[in-house]
C-alpha cells in the first residue's frame, strides 16, 4: 500500500512562482538608518517615526525568546532586507495604475482585484511583499463609513485614530518580535467600522512574499466602534525558495461596547520542501481587546503552511460579559513545525472565552498547542471551554499539549478536554474496502476531525481551506 | 462467481494459508470453518486485499477477471464486500456520511449517477429496518462508542446499502448475544438473491442455523481438508475438529 500512496502525485506548492518584478530595496541590515528610511518612504509623520525609533531601540536590548517547542537555526538580523517594495506601486494609486504583472501574480493566486470581484461581496486589499497594491470596494464601504485601507493610507488618511489605538493591545515592548515589528513594519491592513455598523461585506487581505531575502513585518489594526461588527479574512503565500524568510507581523484588535471582531486566517506560506530545506518562519504576535461590554473577539485560523508558525491569537476579555473564541486547525506535514495557541485573559465580570484546537501532524511534522487560561482575581463568573484534539498521521510525526490554567477567582468554571487520536492502516483499508480510495479516506476523516473549526469560517473560505487541507496532507498516508 | 485456484499467503515470514481451492457460484452461501489460526480470517482478509498479507502463489478469478491483481477499493467497486471480524471506528466522520459516499463511489464506478443526500436519506431509511437499529445512529460517527452487537449490525447495515455480489463475513458472530445473532443472521437471509453469493467464516454451527450454507469446507493448517453439505457442521459440532484433522 505504501507504493500505491506514494506514487500518488506529491502536488507542488503550486504558489511557489516568483514575479518578475523590479523592486525598490532598501540596502541589507538593521540600524536606525534603515528605520528612518523606511519611515521617510512611506512619507510618514514626525511622531511616528518616533514611535518606531523607540520600538527599534527597545528591541535593541531584548534578546530572542528561546522557550518554544520549535528548533530552527539561528537568524542573522543583519542578513535580512527590511524593504522591498514594486517600483511600479506609488502610494495610493488606483487599481488601473497597477504593473499588469502584478495583477497577473493575484490572478495566479485566484484572487482578482479588479471590481469583478464585487459579483462575490468581499473587499480585497492586496500586499505585495512591503506594499499594498490596492484595496477594491472603497468607496462603496465609505458610503456605510467603513474605512478599509493599507495602514500606510490609514496613517496618511486618519493618524488620528492610529495615533490612539496603535500600540494599545501589543505595546512594542511586548516581546522580541513585536518590538521588531514596530521598528521596522511595512504595510498592512486598516480597519475602522463606525458605532452601530455592521460592515456590509467581508473584508480581505492577501498578503504575498515575493522578493528573496527580505522579512514581511506587516502590521494590522482593526477598529470596531461601539454596536459595530466585521468579519475579516487574511490569506498569505509565499514563493518557493531554499532558504527561510521571517515573517513577523502583529495584528491588534479592538472591540468596544456591544461591538463584535471575527478575524479568520487561511494561512499557506511556502512551508519548505520535502526535506524541510526552505520555508517561512511565520513568527506572529495577535490580539484583541474586547475592551466594551458585551464585546467580542473571535480568532478563526486554518495553518497549513510555514516552515515554523508560532503564534497565539490571544483576547483580552476586559469588558463585563465579552466573548473571546480561539478556533484552530493546525497542519504540520514533512518536517513543519508549529507551537501555537492562545491566551485568554478573564478581566471583566461575567467573561466567556472559547478554544477548540485540532492539531494533525503528518510526516515527521512537530506540533504544539500551547494555551494559557488566565482569570484575574476580579473577574468575577468567568467560563472557560478549552477543547485540544490532536491526530497523528502515520507514526513519525509529533503532538504536544501546553495547557496553562490560572484560576484567582473562586466563582470560576474552567473546562479542559483533550484527545489524540491516529488514522491507522487499518481505518483506511476499511474505507478502501467500501469502495473509497486512500486519498479519499485520509480527506474523510480529517475534515471530519476539523469539522467544528471549518464551520466557523466564512463560507466562502471554508471551501479554500478544505481544499488547502487535503493539499497539504497529500502523500501523508504510507 | 469467485474461482480460487492455489491459493498460498502470509503474512511476514509465516506462510498462513498453504494452496486453497474453493469454487462460489452465484446463489450460493459457503460456510468455511476451521479450528483456531487454521487461516479462515486470513482468507477473507487476502480476498478483500488487505495489504498486510502477501499472496505468495495461485489465483483467484472472480467474475471473470483476475482479483488478485486489483486494489482493495476497486475489489469493493466490483461488488466484493467484506464484513469485519472487528469493525473499525472512525471518529467524525458520521454513518451516514460515511456511507453515502461508499455508495456514490461504487455507484460512479458503474458509471451510474451519484445519489443526493435526501434520496439517500430515504433508501437509508428502509435499510435501517432490517438490521432493527435506531435511526439516529446514523448520525453518530462510524462505530465509535458502539458495543459488540451494534458494530455487527452496522456491517450488516453497510452491506444492505451497498448490495454487494459477493458478501464475505468474517466471524460475524463473534461477541453476539443470541438476539443480536438472530438479528444479524435474519439481515443476511433477507439480502440473499440469485444473483449474489456469501461466505460465511465461522468457528460454531450455531450461526449455520440462521444462515444456513449449501455448503460447508473445513480449513485446517491453510488448507480445506473436507467439504460437503449443511450436515457436515452438525457433525463438527457433535465429534470436534480433531476428528477431521485425524481423517485428513
Amino acid at each position: 500500500m505504501s507504493a500505491a500512496i506514494e506514487s500518488l502525485v506529491n502536488r507542488e506548492y503550486q504558489y511557489g512562482f516568483v514575479s518578475d518584478i523590479e523592486a525598490d530595496a532598501a540596502p541589507r541590515g538593521l540600524n536606525e538608518e534603515i528605520v528612518r528610511l523606511i519611515s521617510a518612504k512611506k512619507r510618514e509623520p514626525e511622531w511616528l517615526l518616533e514611535w518606531r525609533l523607540k520600538a527599534y531601540r527597545r528591541w535593541l536590548t531584548m534578546k530572542e525568546p528561546h522557550w518554544s517547542n520549535v528548533r530552527y537555526a539561528p537568524i542573522d538580523y543583519q542578513d535580512i532586507i527590511y524593504y522591498s517594495a514594486p517600483k511600479s506601486v506609488t502610494p495610493l494609486q488606483s487599481l488601473d495604475e497597477v504593473d499588469p504583472e502584478l495583477l497577473r501574480a493575484y490572478d495566479k493566486l485566484g484572487i482578482s482585484l479588479n471590481e469583478q470581484k464585487k459579483l462575490s461581496g468581499v473587499a480585497v486589499d492586496a500586499i505585495f511583499d512591503s506594499v499594498s497594491v490596492g484595496t477594491t470596494m472603497k468607496a462603496e464601504l465609505a458610503q456605510h463609513g467603513v474605512i478599509f485601507c493599507s495602514f500606510g493610507e490609514a496613517v496618511q488618511d486618519h493618524p488620528e485614530l492610529i495615533k490612539k489605538y496603535l500600540g494599545s493591545v501589543v505595546p512594542y515592548s511586548d516581546n522580541f518580535f513585536a518590538a521588531l515589528n514596530s521598528a521596522v513594519f511595512s504595510d498592512g491592513s486598516f480597519c475602522y467600522i463606525p458605532k452601530g455598523v455592521k460592515c456590509p461585506m467581508e473584508l480581505s487581505t492577501y498578503f504575498r512574499i515575493n522578493a528573496a531575502d527580505t522579512g514581511q513585518f506587516e502590521r494590522t489594526l482593526i477598529i470596531a466602534d461601539e454596536g459595530a461588527s466585521v468579519s475579516y479574512l487574511e490569506g498569505c503565500t509565499a514563493p518557493k525558495r531554499s532558504t527561510n524568510q521571517l515573517h513577523a507581523a502583529v495584528v491588534e484588535l479592538i472591540a468596544l461596547d456591544n461591538a463584535t471582531v471575527k478575524y479568520s486566517t487561511v494561512q499557506n506560506w511556502y512551508a519548505g520542501d520535502a526535506q524541510g530545506k526552505g520555508g517561512i518562519f511565520n513568527f506572529v504576535t495577535k490580539r484583541g481587546a474586547a475592551r466594551g461590554v458585551n464585546s467580542k473577539i473571535s480568532w478563526t485560523q486554518v495553518e497549513t503552511g510555514s516552515a515554523i508558525t508560532w503564534k497565539y491569537p490571544s483576547v483580552i476579555l476586559q469588558g463585563d460579559n465579552s466573548t473571546g473564541e480561539f478556533y484552530s486547525v493546525a497542519v504540520v506535514n514533512n518536517y513543519q513545525q508549529a507551537d501555537t495557541g492562545t491566551k485568554m485573559i478573564h478581566m471583566g465580570k461575567n467573561t466567556k472565552s472559547t478554544i477548540v484546537s485540532k492539531g494533525i501532524s503528518a510526516g515527521h511534522g512537530n506540533n504544539s498547542y500551547r494555551g494559557k487560561v488566565k482569570v484575574l482575581p476580579k473577574a468575577h463568573g468567568a467560563r472557560n471551554y478549552t477543547q485540544c484534539d490532536s491526530m497523528l498521521i502515520g507514526n513519525r510525526c509529533g503532538a504536544h499539549t501546553f495547557p496553562y490554567i490560572e484560576v484567582e477567582n473562586n466563582t470560576a468554571t474552567v473546562e479542559h478536554e483533550a484527545s489524540t487520536s491516529k488514522i491507522g492502516e487499518d481505518q483506511i483499508f476499511y474505507c478502501k474496502q467500501r469502495g473509497l480510495s486512500a486519498e479519499q479516506a485520509v480527506s474523510m476523516i480529517v475534515s471530519g476531525f476539523c469539522r467544528e473549526v471549518f464551520k466557523e469560517l466564512p463560507m466562502e473560505f471554508a471551501v479554500e481551506a478544505q481544499q488547502l487541507l487535503g493539499i497539504t496532507l497529500e502523500g501523508s498516508v504510507g | 462467481m469467485i474461482d480460487i485456484k492455489g491459493l498460498r499467503a502470509g503474512i511476514g515470514e509465516r506462510e498462513i494459508l498453504k494452496g486453497i481451492d474453493l469454487h462460489v457460484g452465484a446463489g450460493e452461501v459457503h460456510a468455511v470453518m476451521g479450528p483456531n489460526g487454521s487461516g479462515k480470517s486470513t482468507l477473507a482478509q487476502v480476498l478483500a486485499g488487505n495489504p498486510a498479507y502477501e499472496v505468495l502463489d495461485g489465483t483467484v478469478t472472480y467474475k471473470g477477471e483476475d482479483l488478485l491483481s486489483l486494489e482493495p477499493e476497486v475489489r469493493a467497486q466490483k461488488g466484493i464486500f467484506l464484513a469485519f471480524q472487528y469493525p473499525i471506528e472512525i471518529p467524525g466522520v458520521t454513518n451516514a456520511y460515511f456511507l453515502r459516499s461508499a455508495y456514490n463511489e461504487i455507484r460512479k464506478a458503474k458509471g451510474e449517477e451519484e445519489i443526493d443526500p435526501l434520496d439517500f436519506l430515504d433508501l437509508i431509511d428502509e435499510k435501517i429496518k432490517l438490521v432493527n437499529m435506531d435511526p439516529a445512529m446514523l448520525n453518530r460517527s462510524v462505530n465509535t462508542g458502539f458495543s459488540g452487537g451494534e458494530k455487527k449490525r452496522n456491517e450488516i447495515l453497510q452491506m444492505a446499502v451497498l448490495q454487494p455480489t459477493l458478501s464475505i463475513l468474517d466471524e460475524t458472530d463473534s461477541g453476539l448475544d443470541i438476539d443480536a445473532l438472530r438479528t444479524v443472521a435474519e439481515g443476511v437471509n433477507k439480502l440473499r438473491r440469485p444473483d449474489n453469493a456469501t461466505i460465511v467464516v465461522t468457528h460454531y454451527q450455531r450461526l449455520l442455523n440462521y444462515i444456513v450454507p449449501d455448503y460447508v469446507h473445513v480449513l485446517a493448517n491453510g488448507r480445506i481438508v473436507r467439504s460437503g453439505g449443511k450436515e457436515l457442521a452438525l457433525e463438527l459440532e457433535d465429534k470436534g475438529y480433531d476428528w477431521v484433522l485425524d481423517a485428513a
